[in-house]
């Protein structure tokens, strides 16, 4: 009798073991992220700290993020996990996704997830630029996370060996194109030896676009994503000029040039200026062997650069609590002190005010103004393309951008028939 | 004497020095991309595009690539993978291979047109309908699902009917007196005459499966079924900035194993193909 | 032709019949079905549509480019490889210093994954710090943007087909020449005969129906090998590299417009008849089987 009392401490011990552990596997919710990346450096790495941080924090809830590849993977991944056993709950998507996710009816807004005062205080946190993209039909359907502007890029040695100033880099599309003259240097056979300017156009040429654009004081498409303004005297205008930094002013090379091997070019002080994502800036910090700035991108008509990158998306098919949780990560992810580490750590902006308040990334912009620029950019910012039916309109744009650049059509013939054809695709969405 | 060293040349395939100088330069330009590989991921990055033969050595980038991707993790998903379709097409191309040599019955001529139908209308024409299929019966990422596709594969059906068809009646009837059951006769006499035709095929088999990408890159999501190849598109994919280096370290590391197995096996490969008469 | 042999021969081939029917011919006429409905559109199921994707195809201009491209892609690399394979097939065949060396170089594409190396390749192709201008450089040619020029793209992607292809292809080649009968040379060498006659009265047609073989897997990896555009050029500048399956892909998986995937993959089921007929109806008669 007296040998078996062990034996029945032991059974009662693992008896209630048993039933605190049931009792913490009901509590525990989980979650499936997707996310892509499209800049360099080890982003992964940096999502992961996030989120184990975050589960620290909350125990009881479960994060599964899964990388998935650039934008348009993750955007496939996840709707597609959504019809498979192991659905996500929540996403990073690109910001543009919000027309064609409505559309599939995969997504909730925010104004109908958030609850509290101090809920609805944080959803109007965010800096208003940035939530152009993730709002229609008068609601906020996504939450800024991995955005960007593009940025000017400037070799400054490059700048002194042409006898210009290094802290002047170009303000205007003229400046732009005299300056890009004296950096463009040639051997004796007239071979470039460095270029002046780089504007990738493959990859994102329509981002790049955006920027073009804007600062000619157009806009590419309204707000419900509805109507495109392709075909625009100003729209033309700004292709024509892309195109002739190749051909008529000799600063760039014609054809396409290639996004993911721009910053390598870069760094290899093969062009002298790079217009790139923002979000390459830790990385070109990290690898620059000379003394490099980072500018507004020049005006024409007004300053300007699209925004761009990734929003959280909360998916309709999850229950009440899994949509708690998902807010909770959100809402950790988005914080201030997430936001700056994240800011610091990439180059992506700092999604709210608060954010560039914090102790942290205060200090790091005192120290490197460069990462700044997105900020004090972000007034002259406006919406990336986008439309229902995103991925095919974009693809009518790119291709009439590249079609131009390698010199097959003239910018206007080019971009009428994109708005042709894009016109033809949305006009059901009216 | 010039007539007769050109006579001797045709028959014991003497090549002409200029043929070996080609043969030589070829090779190297076809070698060029492992060679650029192995140059990239064991320099530092700065020398990628600056060949210098005093370059200072490093393995910095093996540890990056191996920190960023769970490599690890793909390469067992294509292992299982390859295996799971490999250990399926050899079963069922050989119980139909054998049907089609050996057991005459009606509509033999329908089977073997069905069969050969695959030949061209291969699975990746009709990813789209598959991925449908797959997400009906709820097998979107998992190994299995990479797999199905490519279960039946009419080559394989072909080839072992091929070789069956040649195995001598009589070893076949005297399995029979034996005793010997239908599957018993293919598994003791059939199976071992075609012992080459396997071993071709799997390695066939296994390269192409190895390196495949597009109907894994459609029905994988995570890294529960990711197999290298898209593992490998997602790890350096030019949107995120083409890091060269650690591509470069990256890829050495997914087709170590492959290219390890041909070294060794380098010999059988083209010994089994002449024996399979693959040709 | 007894009742249980009859039963025996369909349960043996019923694994494989049942694979066959789920994977390649149901979908096969899925697909067909598809291509004459519109997709389902926010709770909306897809209705029959007629011939309309058929009409919207006739008018994209990308189709017949991406079409236009395809059969460029095949006229240039299914030759190409082959010529390449036999000559590469020949060499190491011969009297070869470091044969073994050569073999294992011409081999290494079949077992380097695709999509791994086309970053690779898009080292030699990319201008400014890429290995192809910087050779050009030294001979004092101006570079060229091989992957950003339209004129370009698309023979840059062929090289790494050919390149992928020759290679694989040669082991059929040097399996076949390995397996031919030398008492025929021998009989060559008597008649005083040179080696381009060898090769082509004996070597050439004992060779046909592993030419034929190959011809005929080329053909298919015409439209079956895009890995490398995901790489170098998604099809682009303007769908100058843009081929029918990537195409699909994109319609499919990119734009969720699954209707016109089937509509495209339905031209392309056509193709690959049209070539089936053209392979068992035209061109096996000419070949003798052993």
């Amino acid at each position: 009798m007296l040998r078996k009392l062990p034996m029945l401490g032991r059974t009662v011990t693992a008896a209630l073991a048993a039933i605190s552990f049931s009792a913490s596997v009901s509590a525990q919710t989980e979650l499936t992220m997707y996310y892509p990346v499209a800049v360099g450096g080890p982003l992964t790495k940096i999502v992961d700290n996030m989120i184990e941080g975050f589960e620290k924090q909350n125990p009881d809830i479960d994060v599964n993020a899964i990388y998935a590849g650039n934008y348009n993977d993750a955007r496939v991944k996840a709707l597609a996990a959504l019809n498979s056993g192991k659905p996500a709950q929540l996403s990073v998507m690109f910001s543009i996704d919000v027309h064609e996710l409505m559309d599939q009816d995969a997504i909730v807004a925010f104004d109908d997830l958030v609850k509290t005062p101090e809920e609805k205080q944080w959803l109007n946190s965010f800096y208003p630029t940035l939530m152009q993209n993730g709002k229609a039909k008068g609601k906020t359907w996504g939450i800024p996370f991995q955005r960007s502007t593009i940025v000017m890029y400037y070799n400054k040695d490059a700048f002194r060996a042409a006898g210009l100033n290094p802290e002047q880099p170009p303000k205007s599309w003229d400046e732009l194109v005299t300056m890009g003259q004296k950096l463009t240097k040639r051997d004796a056979s007239g071979k470039v030896q460095q270029w002046g300017a780089m504007i990738p156009s493959t990859g994102y040429p329509y981002w790049m676009f955006g920027a073009l654009t804007k600062q000619n004081g157009e806009v590419l498409m309204n707000q419900d994503g509805t109507q495109t303004f392709f075909s625009n005297p100003g729209v033309v205008e700004a292709l024509s000029f892309w195109e002739e930094l190749g051909s008529k002013h000799e600063i760039m090379p014609q054809g396409t040039v290639e996004w993911g091997t721009l910053r390598q070019n870069f760094l290899e002080g093969k062009t002298a200026m790079m217009w790139h994502s923002t979000g390459n800036l830790t990385t070109v910090k990290k690898n620059a062997k000379f003394d490099f700035g980072v500018a507004m991108l020049p005006a024409q008509k007004e300053l300007g650069s699209p925004t761009g990158g990734g929003n959280f998306y909360v998916f309709k098919n999850s229950s009440p609590e899994e949509k708690a949780a998902s807010l909770k990560l959100i809402r950790y992810m988005t914080a201030p002190e997430q936001a700056a580490g994240w800011s610091k750590a990439t180059g992506y902006m700092g999604v709210s005010e608060d954010a560039y308040k914090t102790a942290e990334l205060y200090d790091y912009i005192q120290k490197f103004p460069a990462a700044g620029v997105a900020r004090d950019q972000l007034k002259h910012a406006t919406a990336e393309l986008s439309t229902h039916q995103a991925g095919r309109v974009r693809k009518l744009l790119d291709d009439a951008i590249q079609s131009v650049l390698t010199g097959e059509k003239e910018a206007d013939q080019a971009l009428a028939s994109a708005q042709r054809q894009a016109d033809r695709i949305l006009k059901r969405y009216r | 004497m010039m007539v007769l060293a050109i006579n001797t040349s045709a028959v014991n395939n003497q090549l002409s020095l200029a043929e070996k100088i080609c043969a030589w330069i070829l090779g190297f330009l076809w070698l060029m991309p492992l060679l650029f590989a192995f140059w990239a991921a064991f320099h530092p990055a700065e020398y990628t595009t600056h060949f210098d033969l005093l370059a200072p050595l490093t393995l910095e980038h093996f540890y990056s690539a191996w920190e960023q991707a769970p490599f690890a993790r793909y390469m067992l998903n294509t292992l299982i993978i390859t295996t799971i379709i490999l250990g399926c097409q050899l079963v069922l191309c050989t119980l139909a291979g054998y049907v089609l040599a050996r057991i005459p019955f009606r509509g033999q001529g329908l089977v073997m047109a069905l069969v050969m139908m695959q030949l061209m209308v291969m699975p990746e024409v009709l990813i789209v309908e598959n991925y449908r299929t797959l997400a009906d019966l709820n097998m979107i990422d998992t190994w299995v699902g990479v797999g199905l596709p490519y279960m039946a594969s009419a080559f394989g059906i072909f080839l072992l009917r091929q070789t069956f068809a040649i195995v001598p009646q009589a070893l076949d009837d005297a399995a029979r007196v034996e005793g010997c059951s239908r599957l018993q006769v293919l598994w003791k006499v059939y199976v071992p005459q075609a012992k080459p035709v396997y071993l071709a095929y799997a390695l066939v088999s296994i390269s192409y499966h190895w390196n495949n990408f597009l109907w894994p890159l459609v029905v994988t999501n995570t890294e529960a079924s990711r197999p290298l190849t898209v593992g490998m598109a997602i790890f350096g994919a030019p949107e995120s900035g083409v890091d060269w280096p650690m591509i470069c370290a990256g890829t050495l590391i997914a087709v170590s194993p492959l290219l390890a197995a041909f070294l060794i096996f380098q010999k059988q490969f083209v010994q089994s193909f002449m024996r399979a008469g693959i040709k | 032709m007894n009742r249980t042999q009859q039963l025996h021969a369909w349960l043996l081939l019923l694994p494989a019949l049942v694979m066959l029917a789920a994977f390649t011919h149901t979908p096969a006429v899925q697909t067909l079905l598809h291509s004459f409905y519109d997709n389902p559109m926010g709770g909306k199921p897809s209705g029959f549509v007629g011939m309309e994707n058929f009409e919207l195809l006739l008018e994209d201009e990308i189709f017949w480019q991406v079409l236009w491209n395809n059969t460029w892609y095949g006229l240039v690399t299914v030759p190409a490889s082959i010529a390449l394979a036999l000559t590469m097939a020949i060499w190491v065949n011969g009297r070869l210093e470091g044969r073994a060396i050569v073999r294992l170089a011409y081999f290494t594409p079949t077992v380097l994954p695709m999509i791994a190396v086309a970053n690779i390749w898009l080292f030699f192709y990319t201008p400014e710090i890429g290995l192809l201008n910087n050779v050009l450089g030294w001979f004092g040619i101006d570079g060229i943007n091989w992957l950003g020029d339209p004129d370009f793209a698309l023979p840059s992607l062929m090289a790494m087909t050919i390149w992928k292809e020759a290679g694989f292809f040669m082991i059929f080649y040097l399996a076949a020449l390995q397996g031919l009968d030398r008492s025929l040379y021998e009989a060559a060498a008597i008649e005083n005969a040179g080696r381009w006659q060898v090769f082509q009265r004996i070597t050439w047609p004992l060779l046909m129906p592993t030419t034929l073989f190959i011809f005929i897997n080329a053909l298919i990896n015409a439209f079956k090998l895009v890995d490398h555009l995901f790489i170098l050029t998604k099809g682009g500048p303007n769908n100058a590299s843009n081929l029918l399956l990537y195409y699909i892909y994109e319609n499919a998986f990119s734009f969720f417009d699954t209707a016109y995937a089937a509509t495209l993959t339905t031209v392309m089921l056509i193709i690959l008849a049209l070539l089936a007929w053209l392979q068992f109806g035209v061109l096996d008669k000419g070949v003798h089987y052993r």
